[in-house]
């Protein structure tokens, strides 16, 4: 029977150090909402988002009470939109109606976020996935909620340079598009190589063409838990620090497959995976960057910061694997500037630099995260950085993004603010040096060899 | 069996449990295991219960306890027993 000591650390875990199941997202196929009219596409996939998606809210939130531990947020992933309004959607401006339905659902349902505004071009693109893409810079400046992804190469297909550059001027467009909230559009859009079809975490969740028509993923949560837990192993040393990371972490996720177990049932809708993320928020106690200090770095940044990263994240999986059934997503630690306040204070403090987010990005989930950077910034650089960034992917056979916010109107010096658990970040300097050249040539960067597994 | 943990954490007075316990009898909810102990000068107390046979629904169960606690000035929580299995075993 369980004793009072567990109990309490439960509890303790919840009330003082910050663990939450950060996400239930429902992912929804919208494949069947396919038409080759606009108003019957948009309608179908209103009726099919708030049929399916009815009771998620107030599920999770009864799942919350049961249990008394938090579910922070309630989402929806959709199919790609690129492949769902193909057929009907003629120009950019289609799609973005789409946006505004999808919006609208989400709306309706309650949800805080409904990711899928997505087009995956890895090798080429499709008149759909162009027009897509192009629409992203209106479709994030006139809806809320709408979170749009691009995966622009994988390690299969090599990288779709010709996406890249694109891209590089999307996220601009975007920021220009949504420059009286701080550019806050590009804080909902992820440039990505090597998306998994079942992330459940915004804004790079779709609901990929592999899976079932419905389905449930949750990601849980609690750098706090862990920088508790590695404060009771201080000086010593590294069998002792592991083993308390796998331990922490395995209780961390066992709590998220009992809430998707249970939403699962409740909705009675499959259960798909837990990701098994260590996900930040702006709150003091609820950071990867206090968990890398506590491991025995002064500051985030500093040298030996890329092989601590690499050894949590490993051992955030290896104790996470054996909590869950089925694992996937994105499942790593994750390193986002303004959503976390270590990082923001390294940052500032000039400890923290884009180059190293870059080294610390080849170990760990996800990528380039939530990074401000100057407004003026040229988009053939914005669209080096994707380029460096879905290179670390593809050759290391792992998922990058890039989600960075080139705060018009501002430069390094400044702060900008996004609100809630977006946070708020201090605009980092990039190389002034060019890659306009890099970046025009055009076409495609092959598969790496060891791709050729076959 | 439909087991749910009740914890009450706070500064120690007469009567908490028997608060607790009058109105768990009054619902016929059944107590399983009750323990209790001082850390950091608080009181913590867990009881196991059994609500299967409970007059009352779960939600209704927790929120009052809630109150209770609030009467009193403790803590009380009710939570399901299977976050603390879940988490503690295999």
């Amino acid at each position: 029977m369980l004793n009072l000591f567990e109990v309490i650390e439960t509890n303790n875990m919840i009330e003082h150090e910050r663990l939450d199941v950060r996400t239930i997202t429902m992912g929804i196929s919208l494949l069947d909402c396919c038409d080759s009219d606009l108003d019957t596409v948009n309608n179908k996939i209103y009726e099919k988002i708030t049929r399916y998606a009815r009771d998620l809210v107030s599920t999770g939130e009864a799942i919350a009470r049961d249990f008394g531990v938090p579910i922070v947020n309630k989402r929806i992933s959709v199919t790609p939109i690129s492949l769902v309004g193909g057929c009907a959607c003629k120009s950019p401006k289609d799609f973005v109606a789409i946006a505004c339905t999808l919006d609208r659902a989400a709306h309706e349902v309650g949800v805080n976020f409904i990711g899928g505004y997505s087009a995956l071009v890895s090798k080429g693109m499709t008149d759909a996935d162009k027009n897509l893409i192009l629409s992203i810079p209106q479709a994030m400046a006139c809806t809320e909620r709408v979170c749009s992804s691009v995966n622009v190469g994988s390690t299969k297909t090599g990288l779709n340079m010709d996406a890249v550059r694109l891209m590089g001027e999307m996220v601009l467009d975007t920021a220009k598009a949504t420059k009286d909230q701080d550019s806050l559009g590009c804080a909902k859009l992820v440039v990505f190589c090597n998306a998994p079809d079942d992330n459940p975490f915004m804004a790079g969740a779709f609901h990929g063409v592999t899976e079932a028509d419905a389905i449930i993923n949750v990601g849980v949560s609690g750098p706090g838990v862990v920088k508790v837990a590695l404060e009771k192993a201080r000086g010593e040393n590294f069998e002792v620090l592991c083993e308390t990371i796998k331990k922490t972490a395995f209780k961390i996720t066992r709590v998220g497959q009992l809430v998707a177990q249970e939403a699962s049932r409740r909705l009675g809708v499959p259960f798909g995976i837990i990701d098994l993320s260590l996900a930040p928020t702006p709150a003091v106690g609820d950071s990867v960057a206090e968990i890398l200090e506590e491991i025995g770095l002064e500051r985030v940044g500093a040298p030996g910061t890329t092989a601590a990263l690499a050894m949590l994240n490993d051992q955030v999986k290896k104790g996470g694997v054996m909590a869950s059934s089925y694992v996937g997503g994105l499942s790593g630690a994750f390193i986002p500037v303004s959503e976390d306040q270590g990082m923001i204070d390294a940052v500032t403090e000039g400890a923290l630099s884009l180059e190293k987010l870059e080294a610390m990005t080849c170990v760990c989930s996800v990528g380039l995260d939530m990074i401000a950077i100057p407004g003026d910034t040229t988009s053939s650089t914005i669209a080096g950085i994707i380029a460096d960034e879905a290179a670390i992917g593809m050759i290391n056979q792992k998922t990058t993004a890039v989600r960075v916010i080139p705060v018009i109107g501002k430069t390094v010096g400044d702060t900008v603010e996004f609100g809630g658990l977006l946070g708020y970040a201090p605009v980092m300097p990039v190389n002034p040096y060019s890659c306009e050249k890099f970046v025009s040539r055009g076409g495609r960067i092959p598969a790496p060899i060891h791709s050729f597994k076959n | 069996m439909n087991k749910v943990i009740i914890t009450v954490v706070g500064k120690d007075t007469v009567g908490i449990i028997a608060r607790v316990c009058t109105y768990l009898s009054e619902k016929n909810v059944n107590v399983l295991d009750i323990s209790q102990t001082i850390v950091q000068e608080y009181f913590n107390m867990m009881m196991i219960a059994d609500i299967n046979q409970a007059t009352v629904p779960f939600e209704e169960i927790y929120t009052r306890l809630e109150a209770l606690g609030e009467e009193i000035g403790v803590k009380i929580h009710c939570q399901r027993e299977e976050i603390f299995t879940k988490m503690h075993r295999i």
